[in-house]
């Protein structure tokens, strides 16, 4: 790839995308983006129902100075990301849930791990790249040491929700009742921001701290739009997630540019569908409300 | 009817009664609600619980489901000490409606006051699908049980609500404002609703309501917070011009229809 002229890289397909795909980093790419969107696509219901896709959000920027004060230290960067995620996690978890307090409380943890970000980037100022890495994500420099650790990640992360799934879904859609029918409510809030950040500390990796919306609440938001049957959700979030990883890095050697904007693309554009989708049924749904059947059968005296 | 009337001045055996507090008082971050809390509702009442707005009326029934002990004083419901997670307790808390995601449909909810306390991968039975269809025909809502709950009018939700505190079988129902938001005929539906499941099933229903009126014609008792205490009576014991007024700090009439129905109104 040369750069033209007036400063833009050239775009063009590349006739040996095949052979791309065949090689160590792609296979990398493929089989590591594969487990985050499958962990992700899990994740994005709950994100959802519980309104936390700020604190999603949130985290992966809390997530940023764990990155960058690794490389500043010379430690690993999943390492960083994770002890930072959990640990911003359970910061947020501990503010309580009431809404306004937890916005702010969020917002201004985010803002605060963001500076020290900045912080540790400028101090580790050598890897300047490296640090645009966290930003927007390089699946293409996934290593096999880090296969592992998302295969463990991902392994845990569903593993665990197909222990607390039902529970953890009273909670979320409808915590009072959850907490009086004896549901630990709040304990399972703890362990949801854990897997959270787990999933967000892969994520990152896969497109980057500024663009997880698109990986962890975007496909699980699609697939809402197009059915509320449980599973149905589950498997449409998790294969909208899928799609997206593989067809962006498909588009991404094919063009050779980061594939992490092709991810985003694919994922927006499955929403976007979504939506349209959506709003051709509304147009026909006014069908007049089922009747309410009676309630109490006819008097017999 | 061979019985007409109950001599309800007897004392009743103490397993009689879904519900009893001695000398209990009520704090909440360390405020007394309220106090010298002691009362019997008898099983299979249709107790109405009033009182003017912060007299404590949720807060009874966080005491009742456990979630809230009693600062001081005993309480006994049906038999035992309150414990969170009673299935014998159906529950449907204020605010219901807005507090119902768009990500679940009417069936899933009253599945989930089935099976939503059961960790684990196992599927849901047929019997358990039974009893979930069993609960949503008997709240007239099988017709929407595959809508999404924020597709529902309130009064649907409602009756989704109700469905989902039965379908354990309750035999205590908690019910906290069920009526607040919903236009007359959908009150007058879920009253009915109420009055009909006291008559096929032994089952205790505790209302909380700010107005008395639609709910007037199946109430059997009422727990009313008066002055900082809690006092049970039979309803037409507690539908008195002066006691209400008191209640409410505002005029209060009592009006008997020809037809016999009684009902309250300001002035």
């Amino acid at each position: 790839m040369t750069p033209s002229s007036d400063g833009l890289a050239a775009v063009e397909f590349q006739t040996n995308w095949l052979q791309v795909l065949q090689t160590d980093f792609m296979q990398h790419a493929f089989l590591g983006g594969t487990m985050v969107a499958l962990a992700a696509g899990l994740m994005g219901w709950f994100v959802i129902t519980r309104q936390n896709a700020f604190a999603a959000h949130a985290l992966a920027h809390i997530g940023f100075p764990g990155a960058t004060g690794a490389i500043l230290v010379g430690a690993p960067v999943t390492l960083g990301l994770a002890v930072f995620c959990v640990g911003g996690g359970l910061l947020i978890g501990l503010f309580g849930s009431r809404g306004a307090d937890r916005e702010v409380a969020t917002g201004t943890v985010l803002a605060a791990a963001t500076g020290l970000g900045v912080l540790f980037a400028s101090l580790a100022a050598a890897n300047a790249s490296a640090t645009t890495s966290v930003l927007f994500g390089n699946l293409l420099a996934i290593s096999s040491g880090q296969l592992w650790v998302f295969g463990g990640f991902t392994a845990l992360v569903v593993l665990t929700l197909a222990v607390l799934a039902r529970p953890l879904v009273f909670a979320s859609v409808d915590p009072a009742v959850a907490e009086a029918r004896g549901v630990p409510v709040r304990a399972l809030g703890i362990a949801f921001v854990v897997l959270l950040a787990l999933t967000i500390t892969m994520a990152v990796q896969v497109v980057g701290t500024l663009l997880l919306f698109a990986l962890v609440v975007t496909p699980a938001a699609a697939a809402l739009r197009l059915t509320a049957r449980p599973a149905a959700v589950a498997g449409l979030a998790v294969v909208f997630a899928v799609l997206s990883v593989w067809i962006g890095l498909l588009l991404s050697a094919m063009v050779d540019l980061p594939p992490s904007f092709f991810v985003v693309a694919v994922a927006t554009l499955i929403w976007v569908a979504s939506l349209a989708a959506t709003r051709e049924r509304t147009r026909t749904w006014p069908t007049p409300a089922p009747a309410d059947q009676p309630l109490v059968p006819a008097r017999t005296s | 009817m061979t019985i007409t009337s109950v001599d309800r001045t007897t004392a009743r055996p103490r397993t009689d009664d879904a519900l009893v507090l001695d000398g209990v008082r009520a704090v909440r971050g360390g405020r007394t609600i309220w106090s010298d809390g002691s009362l019997r509702v008898p099983t299979g009442a249709i107790v109405g619980v009033i009182g003017p707005n912060g007299a404590g009326k949720t807060t009874l029934f966080q005491l009742v489901l456990g979630l809230l002990p009693a600062a001081e004083g005993r309480i006994e419901v049906l038999g035992g000490s309150p414990r969170r997670g009673d299935r014998r307790i159906g529950y449907v808390p204020q605010n219901y409606r807005s507090a119902v995601s768009d990500a679940v449909r009417a069936r899933d909810l009253v599945t989930l006051g089935l099976a939503g306390t059961r960790f684990g991968v196992r599927r849901i039975s047929a019997a358990d699908r039974a009893r979930v269809d069993e609960a949503l025909a008997r709240v007239g809502a099988t017709g929407y049980a595959e809508q999404r709950m924020s597709r529902l009018s309130g009064g649907q939700q409602q009756r989704v609500a109700i469905a989902q505190a039965i379908v354990d079988d309750a035999e205590l129902l908690l019910l906290d404002e069920p009526l607040a938001n919903l236009d007359l005929r959908h009150q007058h539906e879920v009253v009915e609703l109420l009055g009909a499941l006291r008559e096929e099933r032994p089952v205790t229903i505790m209302v909380v309501a700010h107005d008395l009126n639609p709910l007037l014609p199946v109430l059997t008792d009422a727990v009313y917070l008066l002055d900082g205490h809690p006092h049970h009576d039979r309803i037409d014991e507690v539908v008195q011009e002066d006691l209400l007024t008191h209640l409410y700090g505002t005029p209060i009439r009592v009006v008997r229809t020809p037809q016999g129905d009684l009902f309250t109104r300001g002035g």
